[in-house]
């Protein structure tokens, strides 16, 4: 047991840690988004399936991961702006509606990968961009500054929504739109056009996630997200609606993941019972959001629609 | 500011229909520059929904408004920011995560383009708050402040778009007499720069102080349109009610009975860690009424929650009917023959998205009367409902009506039904007329008057069957209203920072001697 936890162990898991959290880092950032202005969107899993195959055919048939990118976020922008639709114009319930998004994104994204690509063919992956000096660093290096593009970028957006969030008129009016949508409405904010905005950034950045892992994993294949989008949904409760908690709930799940992966590896846990593992991440993550998540307060007009006059 | 001639506002034939419900009936309404310009009118007379008509909240289904002599629609309330009106709402209009300075911007351009200017903002909100006296942190969070202080906001919100004609629904119904003092005075400088002011209030006494004109609306339509001067509290009472009405009820001398609440050196911390009931005495006998006066904050909402089981103490004893239930279950404490009726109505007294019946209901749910193996027996509870829905005149579409969309005077009525209908030893009401009007105010404490009678008469019936069920109800009645505190009590307690300064008898006390009282000051010895 002892040489299990060598050094080289420790980098390898801290890097995949990171690497594992990005898709359900940005995911759960545009969730944020949807949450703070009162949307609840359960349909982020079926949104992240076909973002990722979307990315996944474009870069099949490009070659080109950042074309497989777009892909995710146009389909994603497309699903968000549906999704607005059903739960803001329509005032859809949202703890069914979004299940209904879940079930055409798992069911479609399986259907075209059928019909057009059919075997799995693996795809270019991102190209690791090593940080000059910083990469070179010994242990730190490797952990943190050996990453694709994309990892970087997306840690980045986590400032970048703190600042829109707290910072812009945007979001206030999505902080105002959650918490009490009647007195914004009343000072003339748009309530419906708020939500929308925020749902449509939702629905985007839940197409780019599942872009994100296509093409990390550079294949495709049916139910790729293997419920992270419904993880992703969580991490926005254990992050207390701020992408800064969102982060370390995301790292969390990252570090148990990379955990797993590398004790399967190195067969410290047996092969029959492998199948059972896979599944503890996903278990042990719920279940320490579920106890956080207690403590934490949600936007008081979360899933509630809003009609002037009631 | 503006010629003051001619007027801000007209509405003309102004009709709205609600599903069951005329709300506005053929309302002709106009404000002049610099005048408070009043609607009166019984709970449900359609006051609010006028002036949410005038702010856009509300279409219009006959009639128009014009401003500044020309006609307007006011589809949204940008629409009707835009046209320089602002409006106070009955229930405040502020998100309580946001700070002052943003619940001010929102909806506002920025001079930033994207990015908030708060500080901008924040400097603003300081000068309008020098020039007219509305003391505000625009830093502070809205949740924090008090209601004086949320109120200060409401105001500085409208000032801050430059409103001409501010709309006031009952303004000073959650404020204490010191605030209502200093809202009035900043009223008067806003009305002195030439502002209309639209004032909507249940207290007859405000009204008569503050405004130029009175309007009053009987469901839903004008019944008379005065000028201040001349009218009376009495004449005012009659034109809402349509009837004579008595303001000082009348009751018999009270026969108190034993001791039915004992509250002994009780001691409660408040929401923010500091002392709120501080080794406080009291006791209630059956069959009288003991008012507590008090301004607002002195501990009474925590004496009151303590005693219902809603909050702990840290020390002390509380007896209802002779049971310790200190540190009981609210439930434990029903059952030993308590019912309460709490300050804030909305949010503990009744569920808002549930319906009359449901509500009525709350408490007796599990009764073998109104459920019969986990079913409920529809027939019984429509009936016990309607029952309590006409003794109580509760005003409601139907017994399916959601209670949240009852006027708050309605919504007082069912719960009073509700606590009512459970024949309580001991009754804890907490404002019970905070911002009802004085029609729906008068039923409301004949009823607390009747109660202590029918109950006199049943223990009188039922003295010989049941024995420890023949005294009547003690009733504990919280008031920051002094007019309610000696038109009801029998003795009054004055509370002043979790302490009883002393207990007077409301036939002898004078209001002077209560209000010293009530800032600390004790003239004999208690
Ligand atoms: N959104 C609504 N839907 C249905 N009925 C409504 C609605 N708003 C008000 N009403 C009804 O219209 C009538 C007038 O209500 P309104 O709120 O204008 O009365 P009010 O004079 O302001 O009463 P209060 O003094 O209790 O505030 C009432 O019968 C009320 O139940
Ligand atoms: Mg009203």
């Amino acid at each position: 047991m002892g040489e299990v936890f060598t050094a080289a162990v420790l980098v390898a898991v801290v890097a995949s840690a990171i690497r594992l959290a990005v898709p359900l880092l940005l995911a759960s950032l545009g969730e944020t988004f949807g949450q703070r202005s009162g949307v609840l969107n359960l349909g982020v899993d079926g949104i992240m399936l076909l973002g990722a195959f979307a990315g996944y055919y474009a870069v099949l048939k490009t070659g080109n991961v950042w074309l497989g990118l777009l892909a995710g976020a146009i389909v994603g922008l497309f699903l968000g702006l549906a999704s607005s639709f059903i739960a803001v114009t329509l005032k859809a319930e949202q703890g069914i509606s979004g299940i209904g998004v879940y079930l055409f994104g798992l069911g479609m994204s399986d259907l075209l990968f059928q019909k057009l690509v059919g075997t799995p063919i693996p795809i270019n992956t991102f190209p690791k961009v090593d940080i000059p000096i910083l990469s070179d660093i010994p242990y730190l290096g490797p952990m943190f500054f050996q990453h694709s593009t994309v990892v970087y970028l997306a840690f980045a957006a986590i400032p970048v929504s703190t600042f829109i969030i707290n910072r812009t008129t945007f979001g206030m009016n999505i902080r105002a739109v959650g918490e009490y949508p009647e007195a914004a409405d009343t000072l003339g904010v748009s309530v419906a056009g708020t939500r929308w905005a925020a749902e449509t950034i939702g629905g985007t950045l839940a197409g780019i996630a599942g872009g994100v892992l296509a093409i990390s994993l550079g294949i495709f294949q049916q139910n790729l997200t293997n419920g992270a989008g419904f993880i992703a949904i969580a991490l926005v409760y254990f992050g207390a609606f701020t992408p800064l908690g969102i982060m370390w709930g995301a790292l969390l799940f990252g570090a148990i993941n990379a955990l797993v992966l590398e004790l399967k590896t190195l067969e410290i846990i047996p092969r029959d019972l492998s199948n059972l593992a896979a599944m503890a991440p996903a278990i042990i993550t719920i279940l320490a959001l579920a106890v956080v998540a207690r403590r934490i307060r949600a936007p008081a007009a979360l899933t509630k629609p809003f009609t002037r006059g009631h | 500011m503006t010629d003051r001639s001619s007027p801000i506002l007209e509405m003309k034939g102004i009709t709205k229909r609600f599903p069951g419900v005329l709300a506005n009936d053929n309302v002709d309404f106009d404000v002049y520059p610099g005048e408070v310009h009043t609607l009166l009118g019984e709970n449900g007379a359609g006051k609010s929904t006028l002036v949410k008509i005038l702010y856009g909240l509300y279409p219009a289904d006959e009639g128009e408004v014009l401003i500044d002599g020309e006609v307007v629609s006011l589809d949204s309330p940008t629409d009707a920011i835009e046209h320089g009106v602002g409006m106070i709402h009955q229930h405040f209009m502020l998100v309580p995560t946001l700070t002052v300075a943003e619940n001010v911007s929102l909806g506002l351009k920025s001079s930033r383009g994207a990015l908030t200017d708060l500080k901008a903002v924040s400097e603003r909100i300081l000068e309008l708050s020098n020039e007219y006296g509305l003391d505000l942190d625009p830093s502070a969070v809205v949740w924090q402040l008090s209601v004086g202080e949320r109120q200060r906001v409401e105001i500085i919100k409208a000032l801050y778009r430059d409103a001409r004609l501010l709309i006031l629904d009952e303004p000073t119904a959650v404020l204490t007499p010191q605030e209502v003092d200093q809202l009035f005075v900043t009223l008067r400088k806003l009305t002195d720069d030439g502002r209309g002011l639209i004032f909507i209030s249940h207290k007859l006494h405000e009204v008569l102080a503050l405004s130029t004109r009175i309007t009053v609306l009987r469901r839903g339509a004008v019944t008379g349109q005065i000028p201040v001067e001349g009218a009376t509290r009495e004449s005012l009472a009659n034109m809402m009610v349509g009837r004579a009405v008595k303001l000082t009820p009348d009751k018999l001398p009270a026969e108190p009975g034993e001791i039915a609440l004992k509250v002994q050196d009780l001691i409660v911390m408040g929401d923010r860690g500091v002392i709120a009931v501080d080794g406080l005495n009291l006791s209630v006998r059956r069959g009288e009424i003991l008012g507590i006066a008090g301004v607002s904050g002195n501990g009474q909402r925590e004496l009151a929650e303590t005693i219902a089981g809603l909050r702990q103490s840290e020390s002390g004893t509380i007896e209802v009917a002779g049971i310790d239930v200190t540190g009981a279950r609210p439930r434990k404490i029903r059952d030993a023959g308590l019912a309460y009726v709490p300050e804030e109505r909305m949010r503990e007294g009744a569920i808002g998205d549930f319906t009359v019946w449901e509500n009525l209901l709350l408490i007796d749910y599990s009764s073998p009367e109104y459920l019969r193996s986990g079913f409920f027996k529809f027939g019984a509870i429509k009936e016990h409902s309607q029952d309590l829905v006409d003794t109580f005149d509760i005003r409601t579409p139907s017994l399916e009506t959601s209670c949240g969309s009852l006027s708050g005077g309605n919504i007082q009525k069912v719960i009073m039904a509700r606590e009512l209908s459970s024949s309580p030893t001991v009754l804890v009401a907490s404002q019970p007329t905070r911002g009802v009007d004085i029609g729906a105010a008068e039923y409301i404490h004949r009823r607390l008057i009747d109660t202590r009678n029918e109950l006199t008469d049943a223990e009188f019936i039922h003295a010989k069957l049941i024995e420890h069920r023949n005294a009547c109800t003690a009733i504990l009645m919280i008031s920051e209203d002094l007019d309610e505190i000696f038109g009801l009590s029998d003795r009054v307690a004055v509370i002043y920072e979790g302490k009883i300064m002393g207990i007077v008898d409301p036939e002898t006390a004078t209001r002077e001697e209560v209000g010293l009282m009530m800032a600390g000051i004790t003239t004999t010895n208690a």
